[in-house]
């Protein structure tokens, strides 16, 4: 017979005679067949405050974690509950109205909707090809190890430096090296639409490279990632059959690692849309529309950016949250985009 | 089905094509595309190199114990010219944008990784703080604006302002010197009774910032947090812990230092963000007054001195660059040393 004599023993036979006969319950409603009775034995079940605390933090994390999750959805509301004045002011007429007059109160999307449009189309034309090659130099063995890690961590380290110090680097050393470049292709191209206007140094050639250079990062260590799970096997296969490196990386590498690389690709885009202080310094902020690259430009985040301040009347801050709201829609459904690419290139692999 | 050996002699042609050099062609696209690929590579490395040489060369000299304490000086104006008042302003931010969004992003992640796991919910909420992760930052900007800024409430002389008209209402108990900065963080003044709430401030300023920190806090604790052994998880209960207590006590403190990496980064962005700071703490040329006015810091700064036309003001903007720059670097490597010390 044993003899209990310390309240601890008590308690935990007190506990293990209420789960018996919890388990005896169950047992005879005959919702658990008695062969189960093991794997349905709760051990985590503690007693008073311990069980009370649980319960709370089990509570308290999810209510945190929805809360986390209806950010988003309070963002979404507050912005289109702000442009909501402006929607029935303008009209979907803002979106292809091409004139900004503040004095005039007269408001129009497209310059702004143009800008944003080609500056980004500039930087992932120019990004994806060097982002490419630096995600193919750095998983390929072109050169040693102790080479490739360096470069890799290099190209990384550009994305932790702030983009107001990218624009300050924009306007001082960026726009005096590309000005004679850019003269010279006003001098010999001019009659094409592209160079047709005399350069001054900021614009949305300007702000395209700007961007690229923010967003090479995002391409090559994404394009890396995905090019280092290709299979060795279908290298070796490709070499086997005879052909040189690059025959392999452009008909078996790249294709299979096409998803994934588009993925980034669409990641980086989402990240030049929205990009605000680096263009916001290099474009000149200028609500016009015209072919030439080589002019000044306004995206819709400089013009949030160098307007909020100092808007004063309602309809300006108006027509700026209606903008902020056609910039958010189109961010969120790149990024979307690029997410599910990439969550559908993680199912495939795993 | 003559001689099996017939079967394993190549034929002439095959080893002829095998003897024969690679075609002139094939050579040349091998070589070319090689080339390509290294001079595309260093074009992308050239901007990196250049851009923190120049940041060195144009902002180490003007680097001085003055520059980093003192107040910014008038344009023309002979005297310590610098940026105390921004690096405490950034400070200021980026410490109620942590206060904010650590606890709620800690949590978040511990849902996500020890309660949620791959339930519905649990799928759903890590897609939309994903998604929360890619929104521009100028848009959390006009969010805090719309949140905080405008819907400002000002007490003045026992006049209770709201909106617009309390942030016309500029209130606030200037007090000189570093101290004051400090000392001051709360806005009130028992001569006049004026407090205000909202407007352009530090707290519209830490909010959006708080914003922009909370989906990277969240993800990377739940990617710390899932590192941690399933079997540690199943030793605790089975000592009959309840899940409050192997998630504090087992998973977390196991986790600690991911946990740790993972704020300091998402610190070291919110530091160098600008774009969600120009319309919601706007800038100040005083120490920072209270949470409840506008104020300066590193990135504004930055932005506005760069746009100057005053070379003085050029260079004190690269000289903050650096003090950016190394701020972020010192927060990176603290984080390296978190990871490595495990």
């Amino acid at each position: 017979m044993l003899i209990i004599s310390s309240p601890r023993c008590e308690e935990l036979l007190a506990s293990r005679t209420l789960q018996l006969i919890v388990m005896q319950n169950r047992a005879k409603s005959g919702k658990n067949s008695p062969k189960n009775l093991d794997a349905e034995l709760d051990i985590t079940a503690g007693g008073g405050l311990n069980l009370w605390l649980n319960e709370g933090f089990t509570w308290l994390v999810y209510g945190v974690a929805i809360c986390t999750a209806l950010t988003l959805f309070w963002l979404s509301w507050v912005i289109l509950q702000q442009a909501f004045p402006a929607i029935q002011q303008f009209g979907l007429g803002f979106l292809w109205g091409s004139e900004w007059n503040i004095g005039e109160l007269k408001f129009g999307a497209l310059p702004f909707i143009y800008g944003t449009l080609v500056s980004s189309a500039i930087a992932l034309l120019i990004a994806v090809p060097v982002g490419v090659s630096v995600a193919l130099v750095t998983s390929e063995d072109f050169i040693p190890n102790w080479v490739r890690s360096p470069i890799a961590f290099v190209v990384e380290l550009i994305a932790a430096i702030p983009s107001v110090i990218i624009g300050l680097w924009g306007i001082f050393v960026l726009i005096p090296f590309l000005l004679p470049l850019q003269q010279f292709l006003f001098d010999r191209f001019s009659f094409i639409p592209l160079f047709s206007t005399a350069p001054s140094g900021p614009g949305l050639l300007t702000s395209g490279i700007v961007l690229a250079i923010m967003i090479v990062p995002t391409i090559a260590a994404i394009s890396r990632d995905v090019l280092l799970v290709v299979p060795k096997d279908l290298r070796s296969a490709s070499m086997a059959l005879g052909s040189t490196r690059w025959e392999t990386i452009f008909r078996v590498l790249l294709p299979s690692g096409a998803s994934g690389i588009l993925g980034a690709s669409t990641l980086a885009l989402g990240r030049a849309l929205g990009e605000t202080m680096a263009v916001t310094m290099v474009i000149g902020n200028s609500p016009q529309i015209n072919p030439s690259l080589l002019d000044l430009a306004s995206t819709i985040p400089s013009v949030l950016a160098t307007q909020f301040a100092e808007a004063l009347d309602p309809l300006h801050i108006g027509a700026l949250m209606y903008l902020s709201l056609i910039l958010f829609v189109i961010t969120l459904l790149v990024n979307i985009a690029a997410v599910l690419l990439v969550r559908v290139l993680g199912h495939k692999q795993g | 089905m003559t001689n099996p050996s017939s079967k394993l002699e190549t034929p002439e042609s095959i080893i002829a094509e095998l003897k024969k050099p690679l075609p002139i062609a094939r050579t040349f696209f091998t070589y070319g595309m090689t080339v390509l690929a290294f001079a595309l590579t260093g074009l992308a490395l050239l901007p990196l190199v250049e851009i923190l040489w120049s940041i060195l060369r144009q902002g180490m000299p003007q680097l001085s114990l003055q520059s980093i304490t003192s107040l910014p000086a008038p344009v023309g104006v002979e005297g310590p010219n610098g940026f105390g008042n921004a690096i405490v302003g950034t400070l200021i931010m980026v410490g109620i944008a942590s206060a904010i969004s650590i606890p709620f992003g800690l949590l978040t992640g511990i849902y996500l990784s020890e309660f949620g796991k791959n339930s519905k919910t649990a799928s759903g909420i890590r897609f939309i703080t994903t998604v929360l992760t890619g929104i521009p930052s100028v848009i959390i900007g006009v969010f805090a604006y719309a949140v905080v800024v405008v819907t400002k409430i000002a007490i003045n002389n026992g006049q209770i302002f709201i909106g617009r008209e309390a942030v016309d209402q500029g209130i606030g108990v200037p007090l000189p010197g570093f101290l004051g900065a400090i000392a001051n963080l709360f806005n009130y003044d028992i001569n006049t009774l004026s407090i205000g709430v909202g407007g352009f401030s530090a707290l519209a300023g830490g909010f959006a910032l708080s914003i922009l920190m909370l989906p990277v806090v969240a993800l990377t604790t739940e990617e710390a947090l899932k590192l941690v052994p399933i079997s540690q998880r199943f030793a605790s209960a089975a000592l009959g812990a309840t899940r409050f207590q192997t998630t504090f006590k087992i998973v977390v403190s196991t986790a600690l230092s991911g946990v740790t990496t993972g704020i300091l980064l998402a610190v070291a962005r919110a530091a160098g963000e600008t774009a969600p700071l120009v319309f919601t703490a706007l800038f100040s040329d005083n120490w920072p007054d209270g949470l409840f006015n506008p104020t300066p810091s590193l990135s504004v700064l930055i932005y506005n001195y760069a746009n100057s036309p005053f070379p003085e003001q050029n260079n004190l903007a690269w000289t903050a660059s650096v003090v950016l720059v190394s701020l972020i670097l010192l927060i990176s490597v603290a984080s390296r040393m978190v990871t490595r010390r495990r």
